[in-house]
């Protein structure tokens, strides 16, 4: 074929209905009731005050699939340029808190599966970990051990996936997304087997947890977390010097160190910006004082950091596990003195944190010595890391927006609640 | 970590006339907390952000919590006389403390990795009306959250950039997470074009719109 691109005869479309049914339908299409566009124009002002040219207002999402949820962002763009950009959130609040509070203490552990779907048992060991602290329990050794075996399996999961959308929404249709997901699934096998349910696992209690480790389990989690490497590099061979990620994502969504630790970041996007804040490190909680594990840190704080960030704390996850799996004692899963019936922990407040999958997750108790928490707050990190939404999309063009909070990494029924 | 009783000295030699009060927790986690008096709230915040030897610069969470008016009772020994013979007799006193809103501020050190400080602030009674100083302004990461306690609870953050409602819709009048909140029949009821919403629409339309 000849390379001549030139100028082509233009062939008018072929009529596809007649005029009449088309005037018909641009008259329906006038009915001033419909709101026929989900944009809106508003004129520019120079800082003269003269007008050039036009802003352009759009709603990005509720059903936008880069939005992960129902989740919707007012962006107004001059051409492709985000000017500003308020994110819109409670699609998917049905007022967790409240409902807590009229349920006794264990009736509210379910229900914190549903908050970040993706990691319910990293939700329950953040709510354990508050009504031992407000009753004063202290779990078994080994309920401990399987704490951080579930808890960082949990971790590989979401980190992984996470990877897998994050590259989903740059384009990479499928495959990324598929082999973490062939991942998950195994790791959701072993949760199957362990609790009975693969996603809502409803799995510690106050001072334990709720059964034993089935016969051949450690062994099976063995296996998957061993295998788990080759995957990753599987994964970093396909992925960490392609070409068009890295110019689609260096440099792309900078936060600076000082706003987000402002902003109270936490979790990989707050390590991605240089600052090193693990809650594993510093507050210790369960046992991870025993492990030896690293704490990744980025440099420039953007994009590129916090999808490598994932990838390296991935690695360090699977050290702990390594660990664990190794050295978990055999004994009690509960600790004895804790009360299933009849729960009241004395009047008092507590605030329990863990460094969940995606930052910092709390849960702030207040018992007035009855059945039920008096205030039950959860402190979600997704919905406090997409303060900095804004600040890190000002200035980028509107496909950017869509990976930069894909690289946040929120679950909105945590964001809502 | 300095202990709460020498950071609440410090507060009052750095901002004199800041009233503060140690809210003692009787659970075991044995946290307990900071009362501040909204008109120093501020500047108590800010001392404690920048302070070398504490550093706080990190708000990890914002909350707000309804307490209802509550009656206090108190059982007290009186001298009475009783049939001519002085006898001590046991009484029970009732007080009532009016109830109030509360905000409460998680603060940890991200620099010197400590923490946390629990500082408070009460809000005079629990009405519609009821203010506290923003936090917004010293740490980014209250901006959502105080606008979740806002949207929740109804205390108006003075100073805050951006109040609106985060998770309630833009028209709804009441604050859930109160104690005393009534929840409504019908949760499928949407507000139709009439009366005030039908008034915001002729407005905005022009006489001739309909409802």
């Amino acid at each position: 074929m000849s390379a001549d691109f030139g100028v082509r005869e233009l062939v008018p479309a072929p009529q596809t209905c007649d005029s009449s049914s088309r005037e018909l339908m641009m008259e329906q299409g006038a009915d001033k009731s419909v709101p026929s566009k989900n944009y809106e124009i508003l004129p520019k002002t120079l800082p003269d005050g003269s007008a050039e040219g036009e802003l352009l207002e759009v709603a990005m999402g509720p059903q936008h699939p880069s939005t992960h949820g129902v989740f919707r962002m007012d962006v107004v763009l001059d051409g492709e340029r985000v000017v500003k950009l308020k994110p819109v959130f409670g699609y998917l609040h049905r007022n967790h808190e409240k409902i807590a509070e009229g349920a006794s203490y264990l009736a509210s552990m379910p229900y914190t599966d549903r908050l970040d779907y993706f990691c319910s048992l990293a939700n329950n060991w953040a709510y354990a970990l508050s009504v031992e602290k407000l009753a004063g329990l202290q779990p078994s050794e080994r309920a401990e051990y399987i704490r951080v075996i579930t808890a960082e399996l949990t971790r590989l999961l979401n980190h992984s996936c996470l990877i897998g959308f994050l590259l989903q929404d740059m384009g990479a249709s499928g495959t990324p997304l598929m082999y973490a997901f062939r991942e998950r699934e195994k790791i959701l096998d072993l949760f199957e087997s362990l609790t009975g349910a693969r996603m809502m696992c409803n799995y510690m209690r106050f001072g334990g947890c709720r059964c034993d480790l089935p016969a051949g389990w450690l062994d099976e989690a063995k296996k998957v977390a061993g295998n788990f490497p080759r995957f990753l590099d599987e994964f970093e061979r396909l992925l960490a010097e392609n070409e068009i990620l890295i110019a689609r994502t260096q440099g792309v969504g900078v936060l600076s160190k000082e706003l987000a630790v402002n902003a109270g970041i936490t979790g990989p996007m707050l390590r991605a910006s240089g600052v090193n804040y693990d809650i594993r490190k510093v507050d210790k909680y369960g046992i991870y004082e025993r492990f030896p594990f690293r704490v990744p840190l980025g440099e420039h704080g953007d994009v590129y950091d916090r999808y490598m960030i994932r990838l390296l704390e991935m690695r360090e996850s699977l050290k702990i596990l390594e660990q664990a799996l190794k050295d978990i004692p055999a004994g009690p899963i509960m600790d004895p003195k804790a009360k299933i019936r009849g729960f009241r922990p004395k009047v008092g407040e507590a605030y329990g944190r863990i460094e969940a999958a995606k930052g910092e997750l709390g849960f702030y108790l207040i018992s007035d010595g009855g059945p039920n928490p008096y205030r039950y707050r959860v402190r979600p990190p997704s919905l406090i890391n997409l303060t900095v939404l804004e600040d890190t999309c000002l200035g980028q063009t509107v496909a950017d927006v869509v990976i930069i909070l894909g690289s946040v990494d929120i679950v909105l029924g945590e964001v809502d609640r | 970590m300095i202990p709460l009783e020498q950071i609440k000295s410090r507060i009052e030699s750095a901002i004199p006339g800041a009233r503060l009060e140690i809210i003692l927790n009787g659970s075991p986690s044995g946290q307990n907390s900071l009362l501040v008096d909204n008109e120093h709230a501020v500047p108590i915040a800010k001392f404690l952000r920048d302070d070398p030897a504490l550093r706080l610069d990190y708000c990890s969470n914002a909350t707000g919590v309804d307490w209802l008016d509550l009656e206090l009772t108190e059982k007290v020994k009186v001298k009475k006389v009783v049939d001519g013979v002085e006898k001590e007799v046991e009484e029970v006193k009732k007080t009532k403390r009016p109830g109030y809103l509360e905000a409460v501020y998680h603060l940890y050190s991200m620099e010197l990795k400590h923490g946390p400080v629990i500082i408070r602030m009460r809000t005079e009674n629990r009405t519609d009306n009821v203010h506290l100083p923003s936090l917004t302004p010293l740490w980014r990461g209250c901006e959502f959250q105080e606008r979740e306690i806002f949207d929740l609870y109804g205390i108006l953050f003075d100073d805050h950039p951006d109040l609106r409602r985060i998770l309630m819709w833009d028209g709804f009048k009441d604050y859930p997470m109160r104690k005393d909140y009534v929840e409504p029949d019908d949760y499928e009821y949407e507000p139709t074009p009439h009366d005030e919403v039908l008034e915001r629409t002729r407005k905005h339309h022009g006489p001739e719109a309909k409802a």
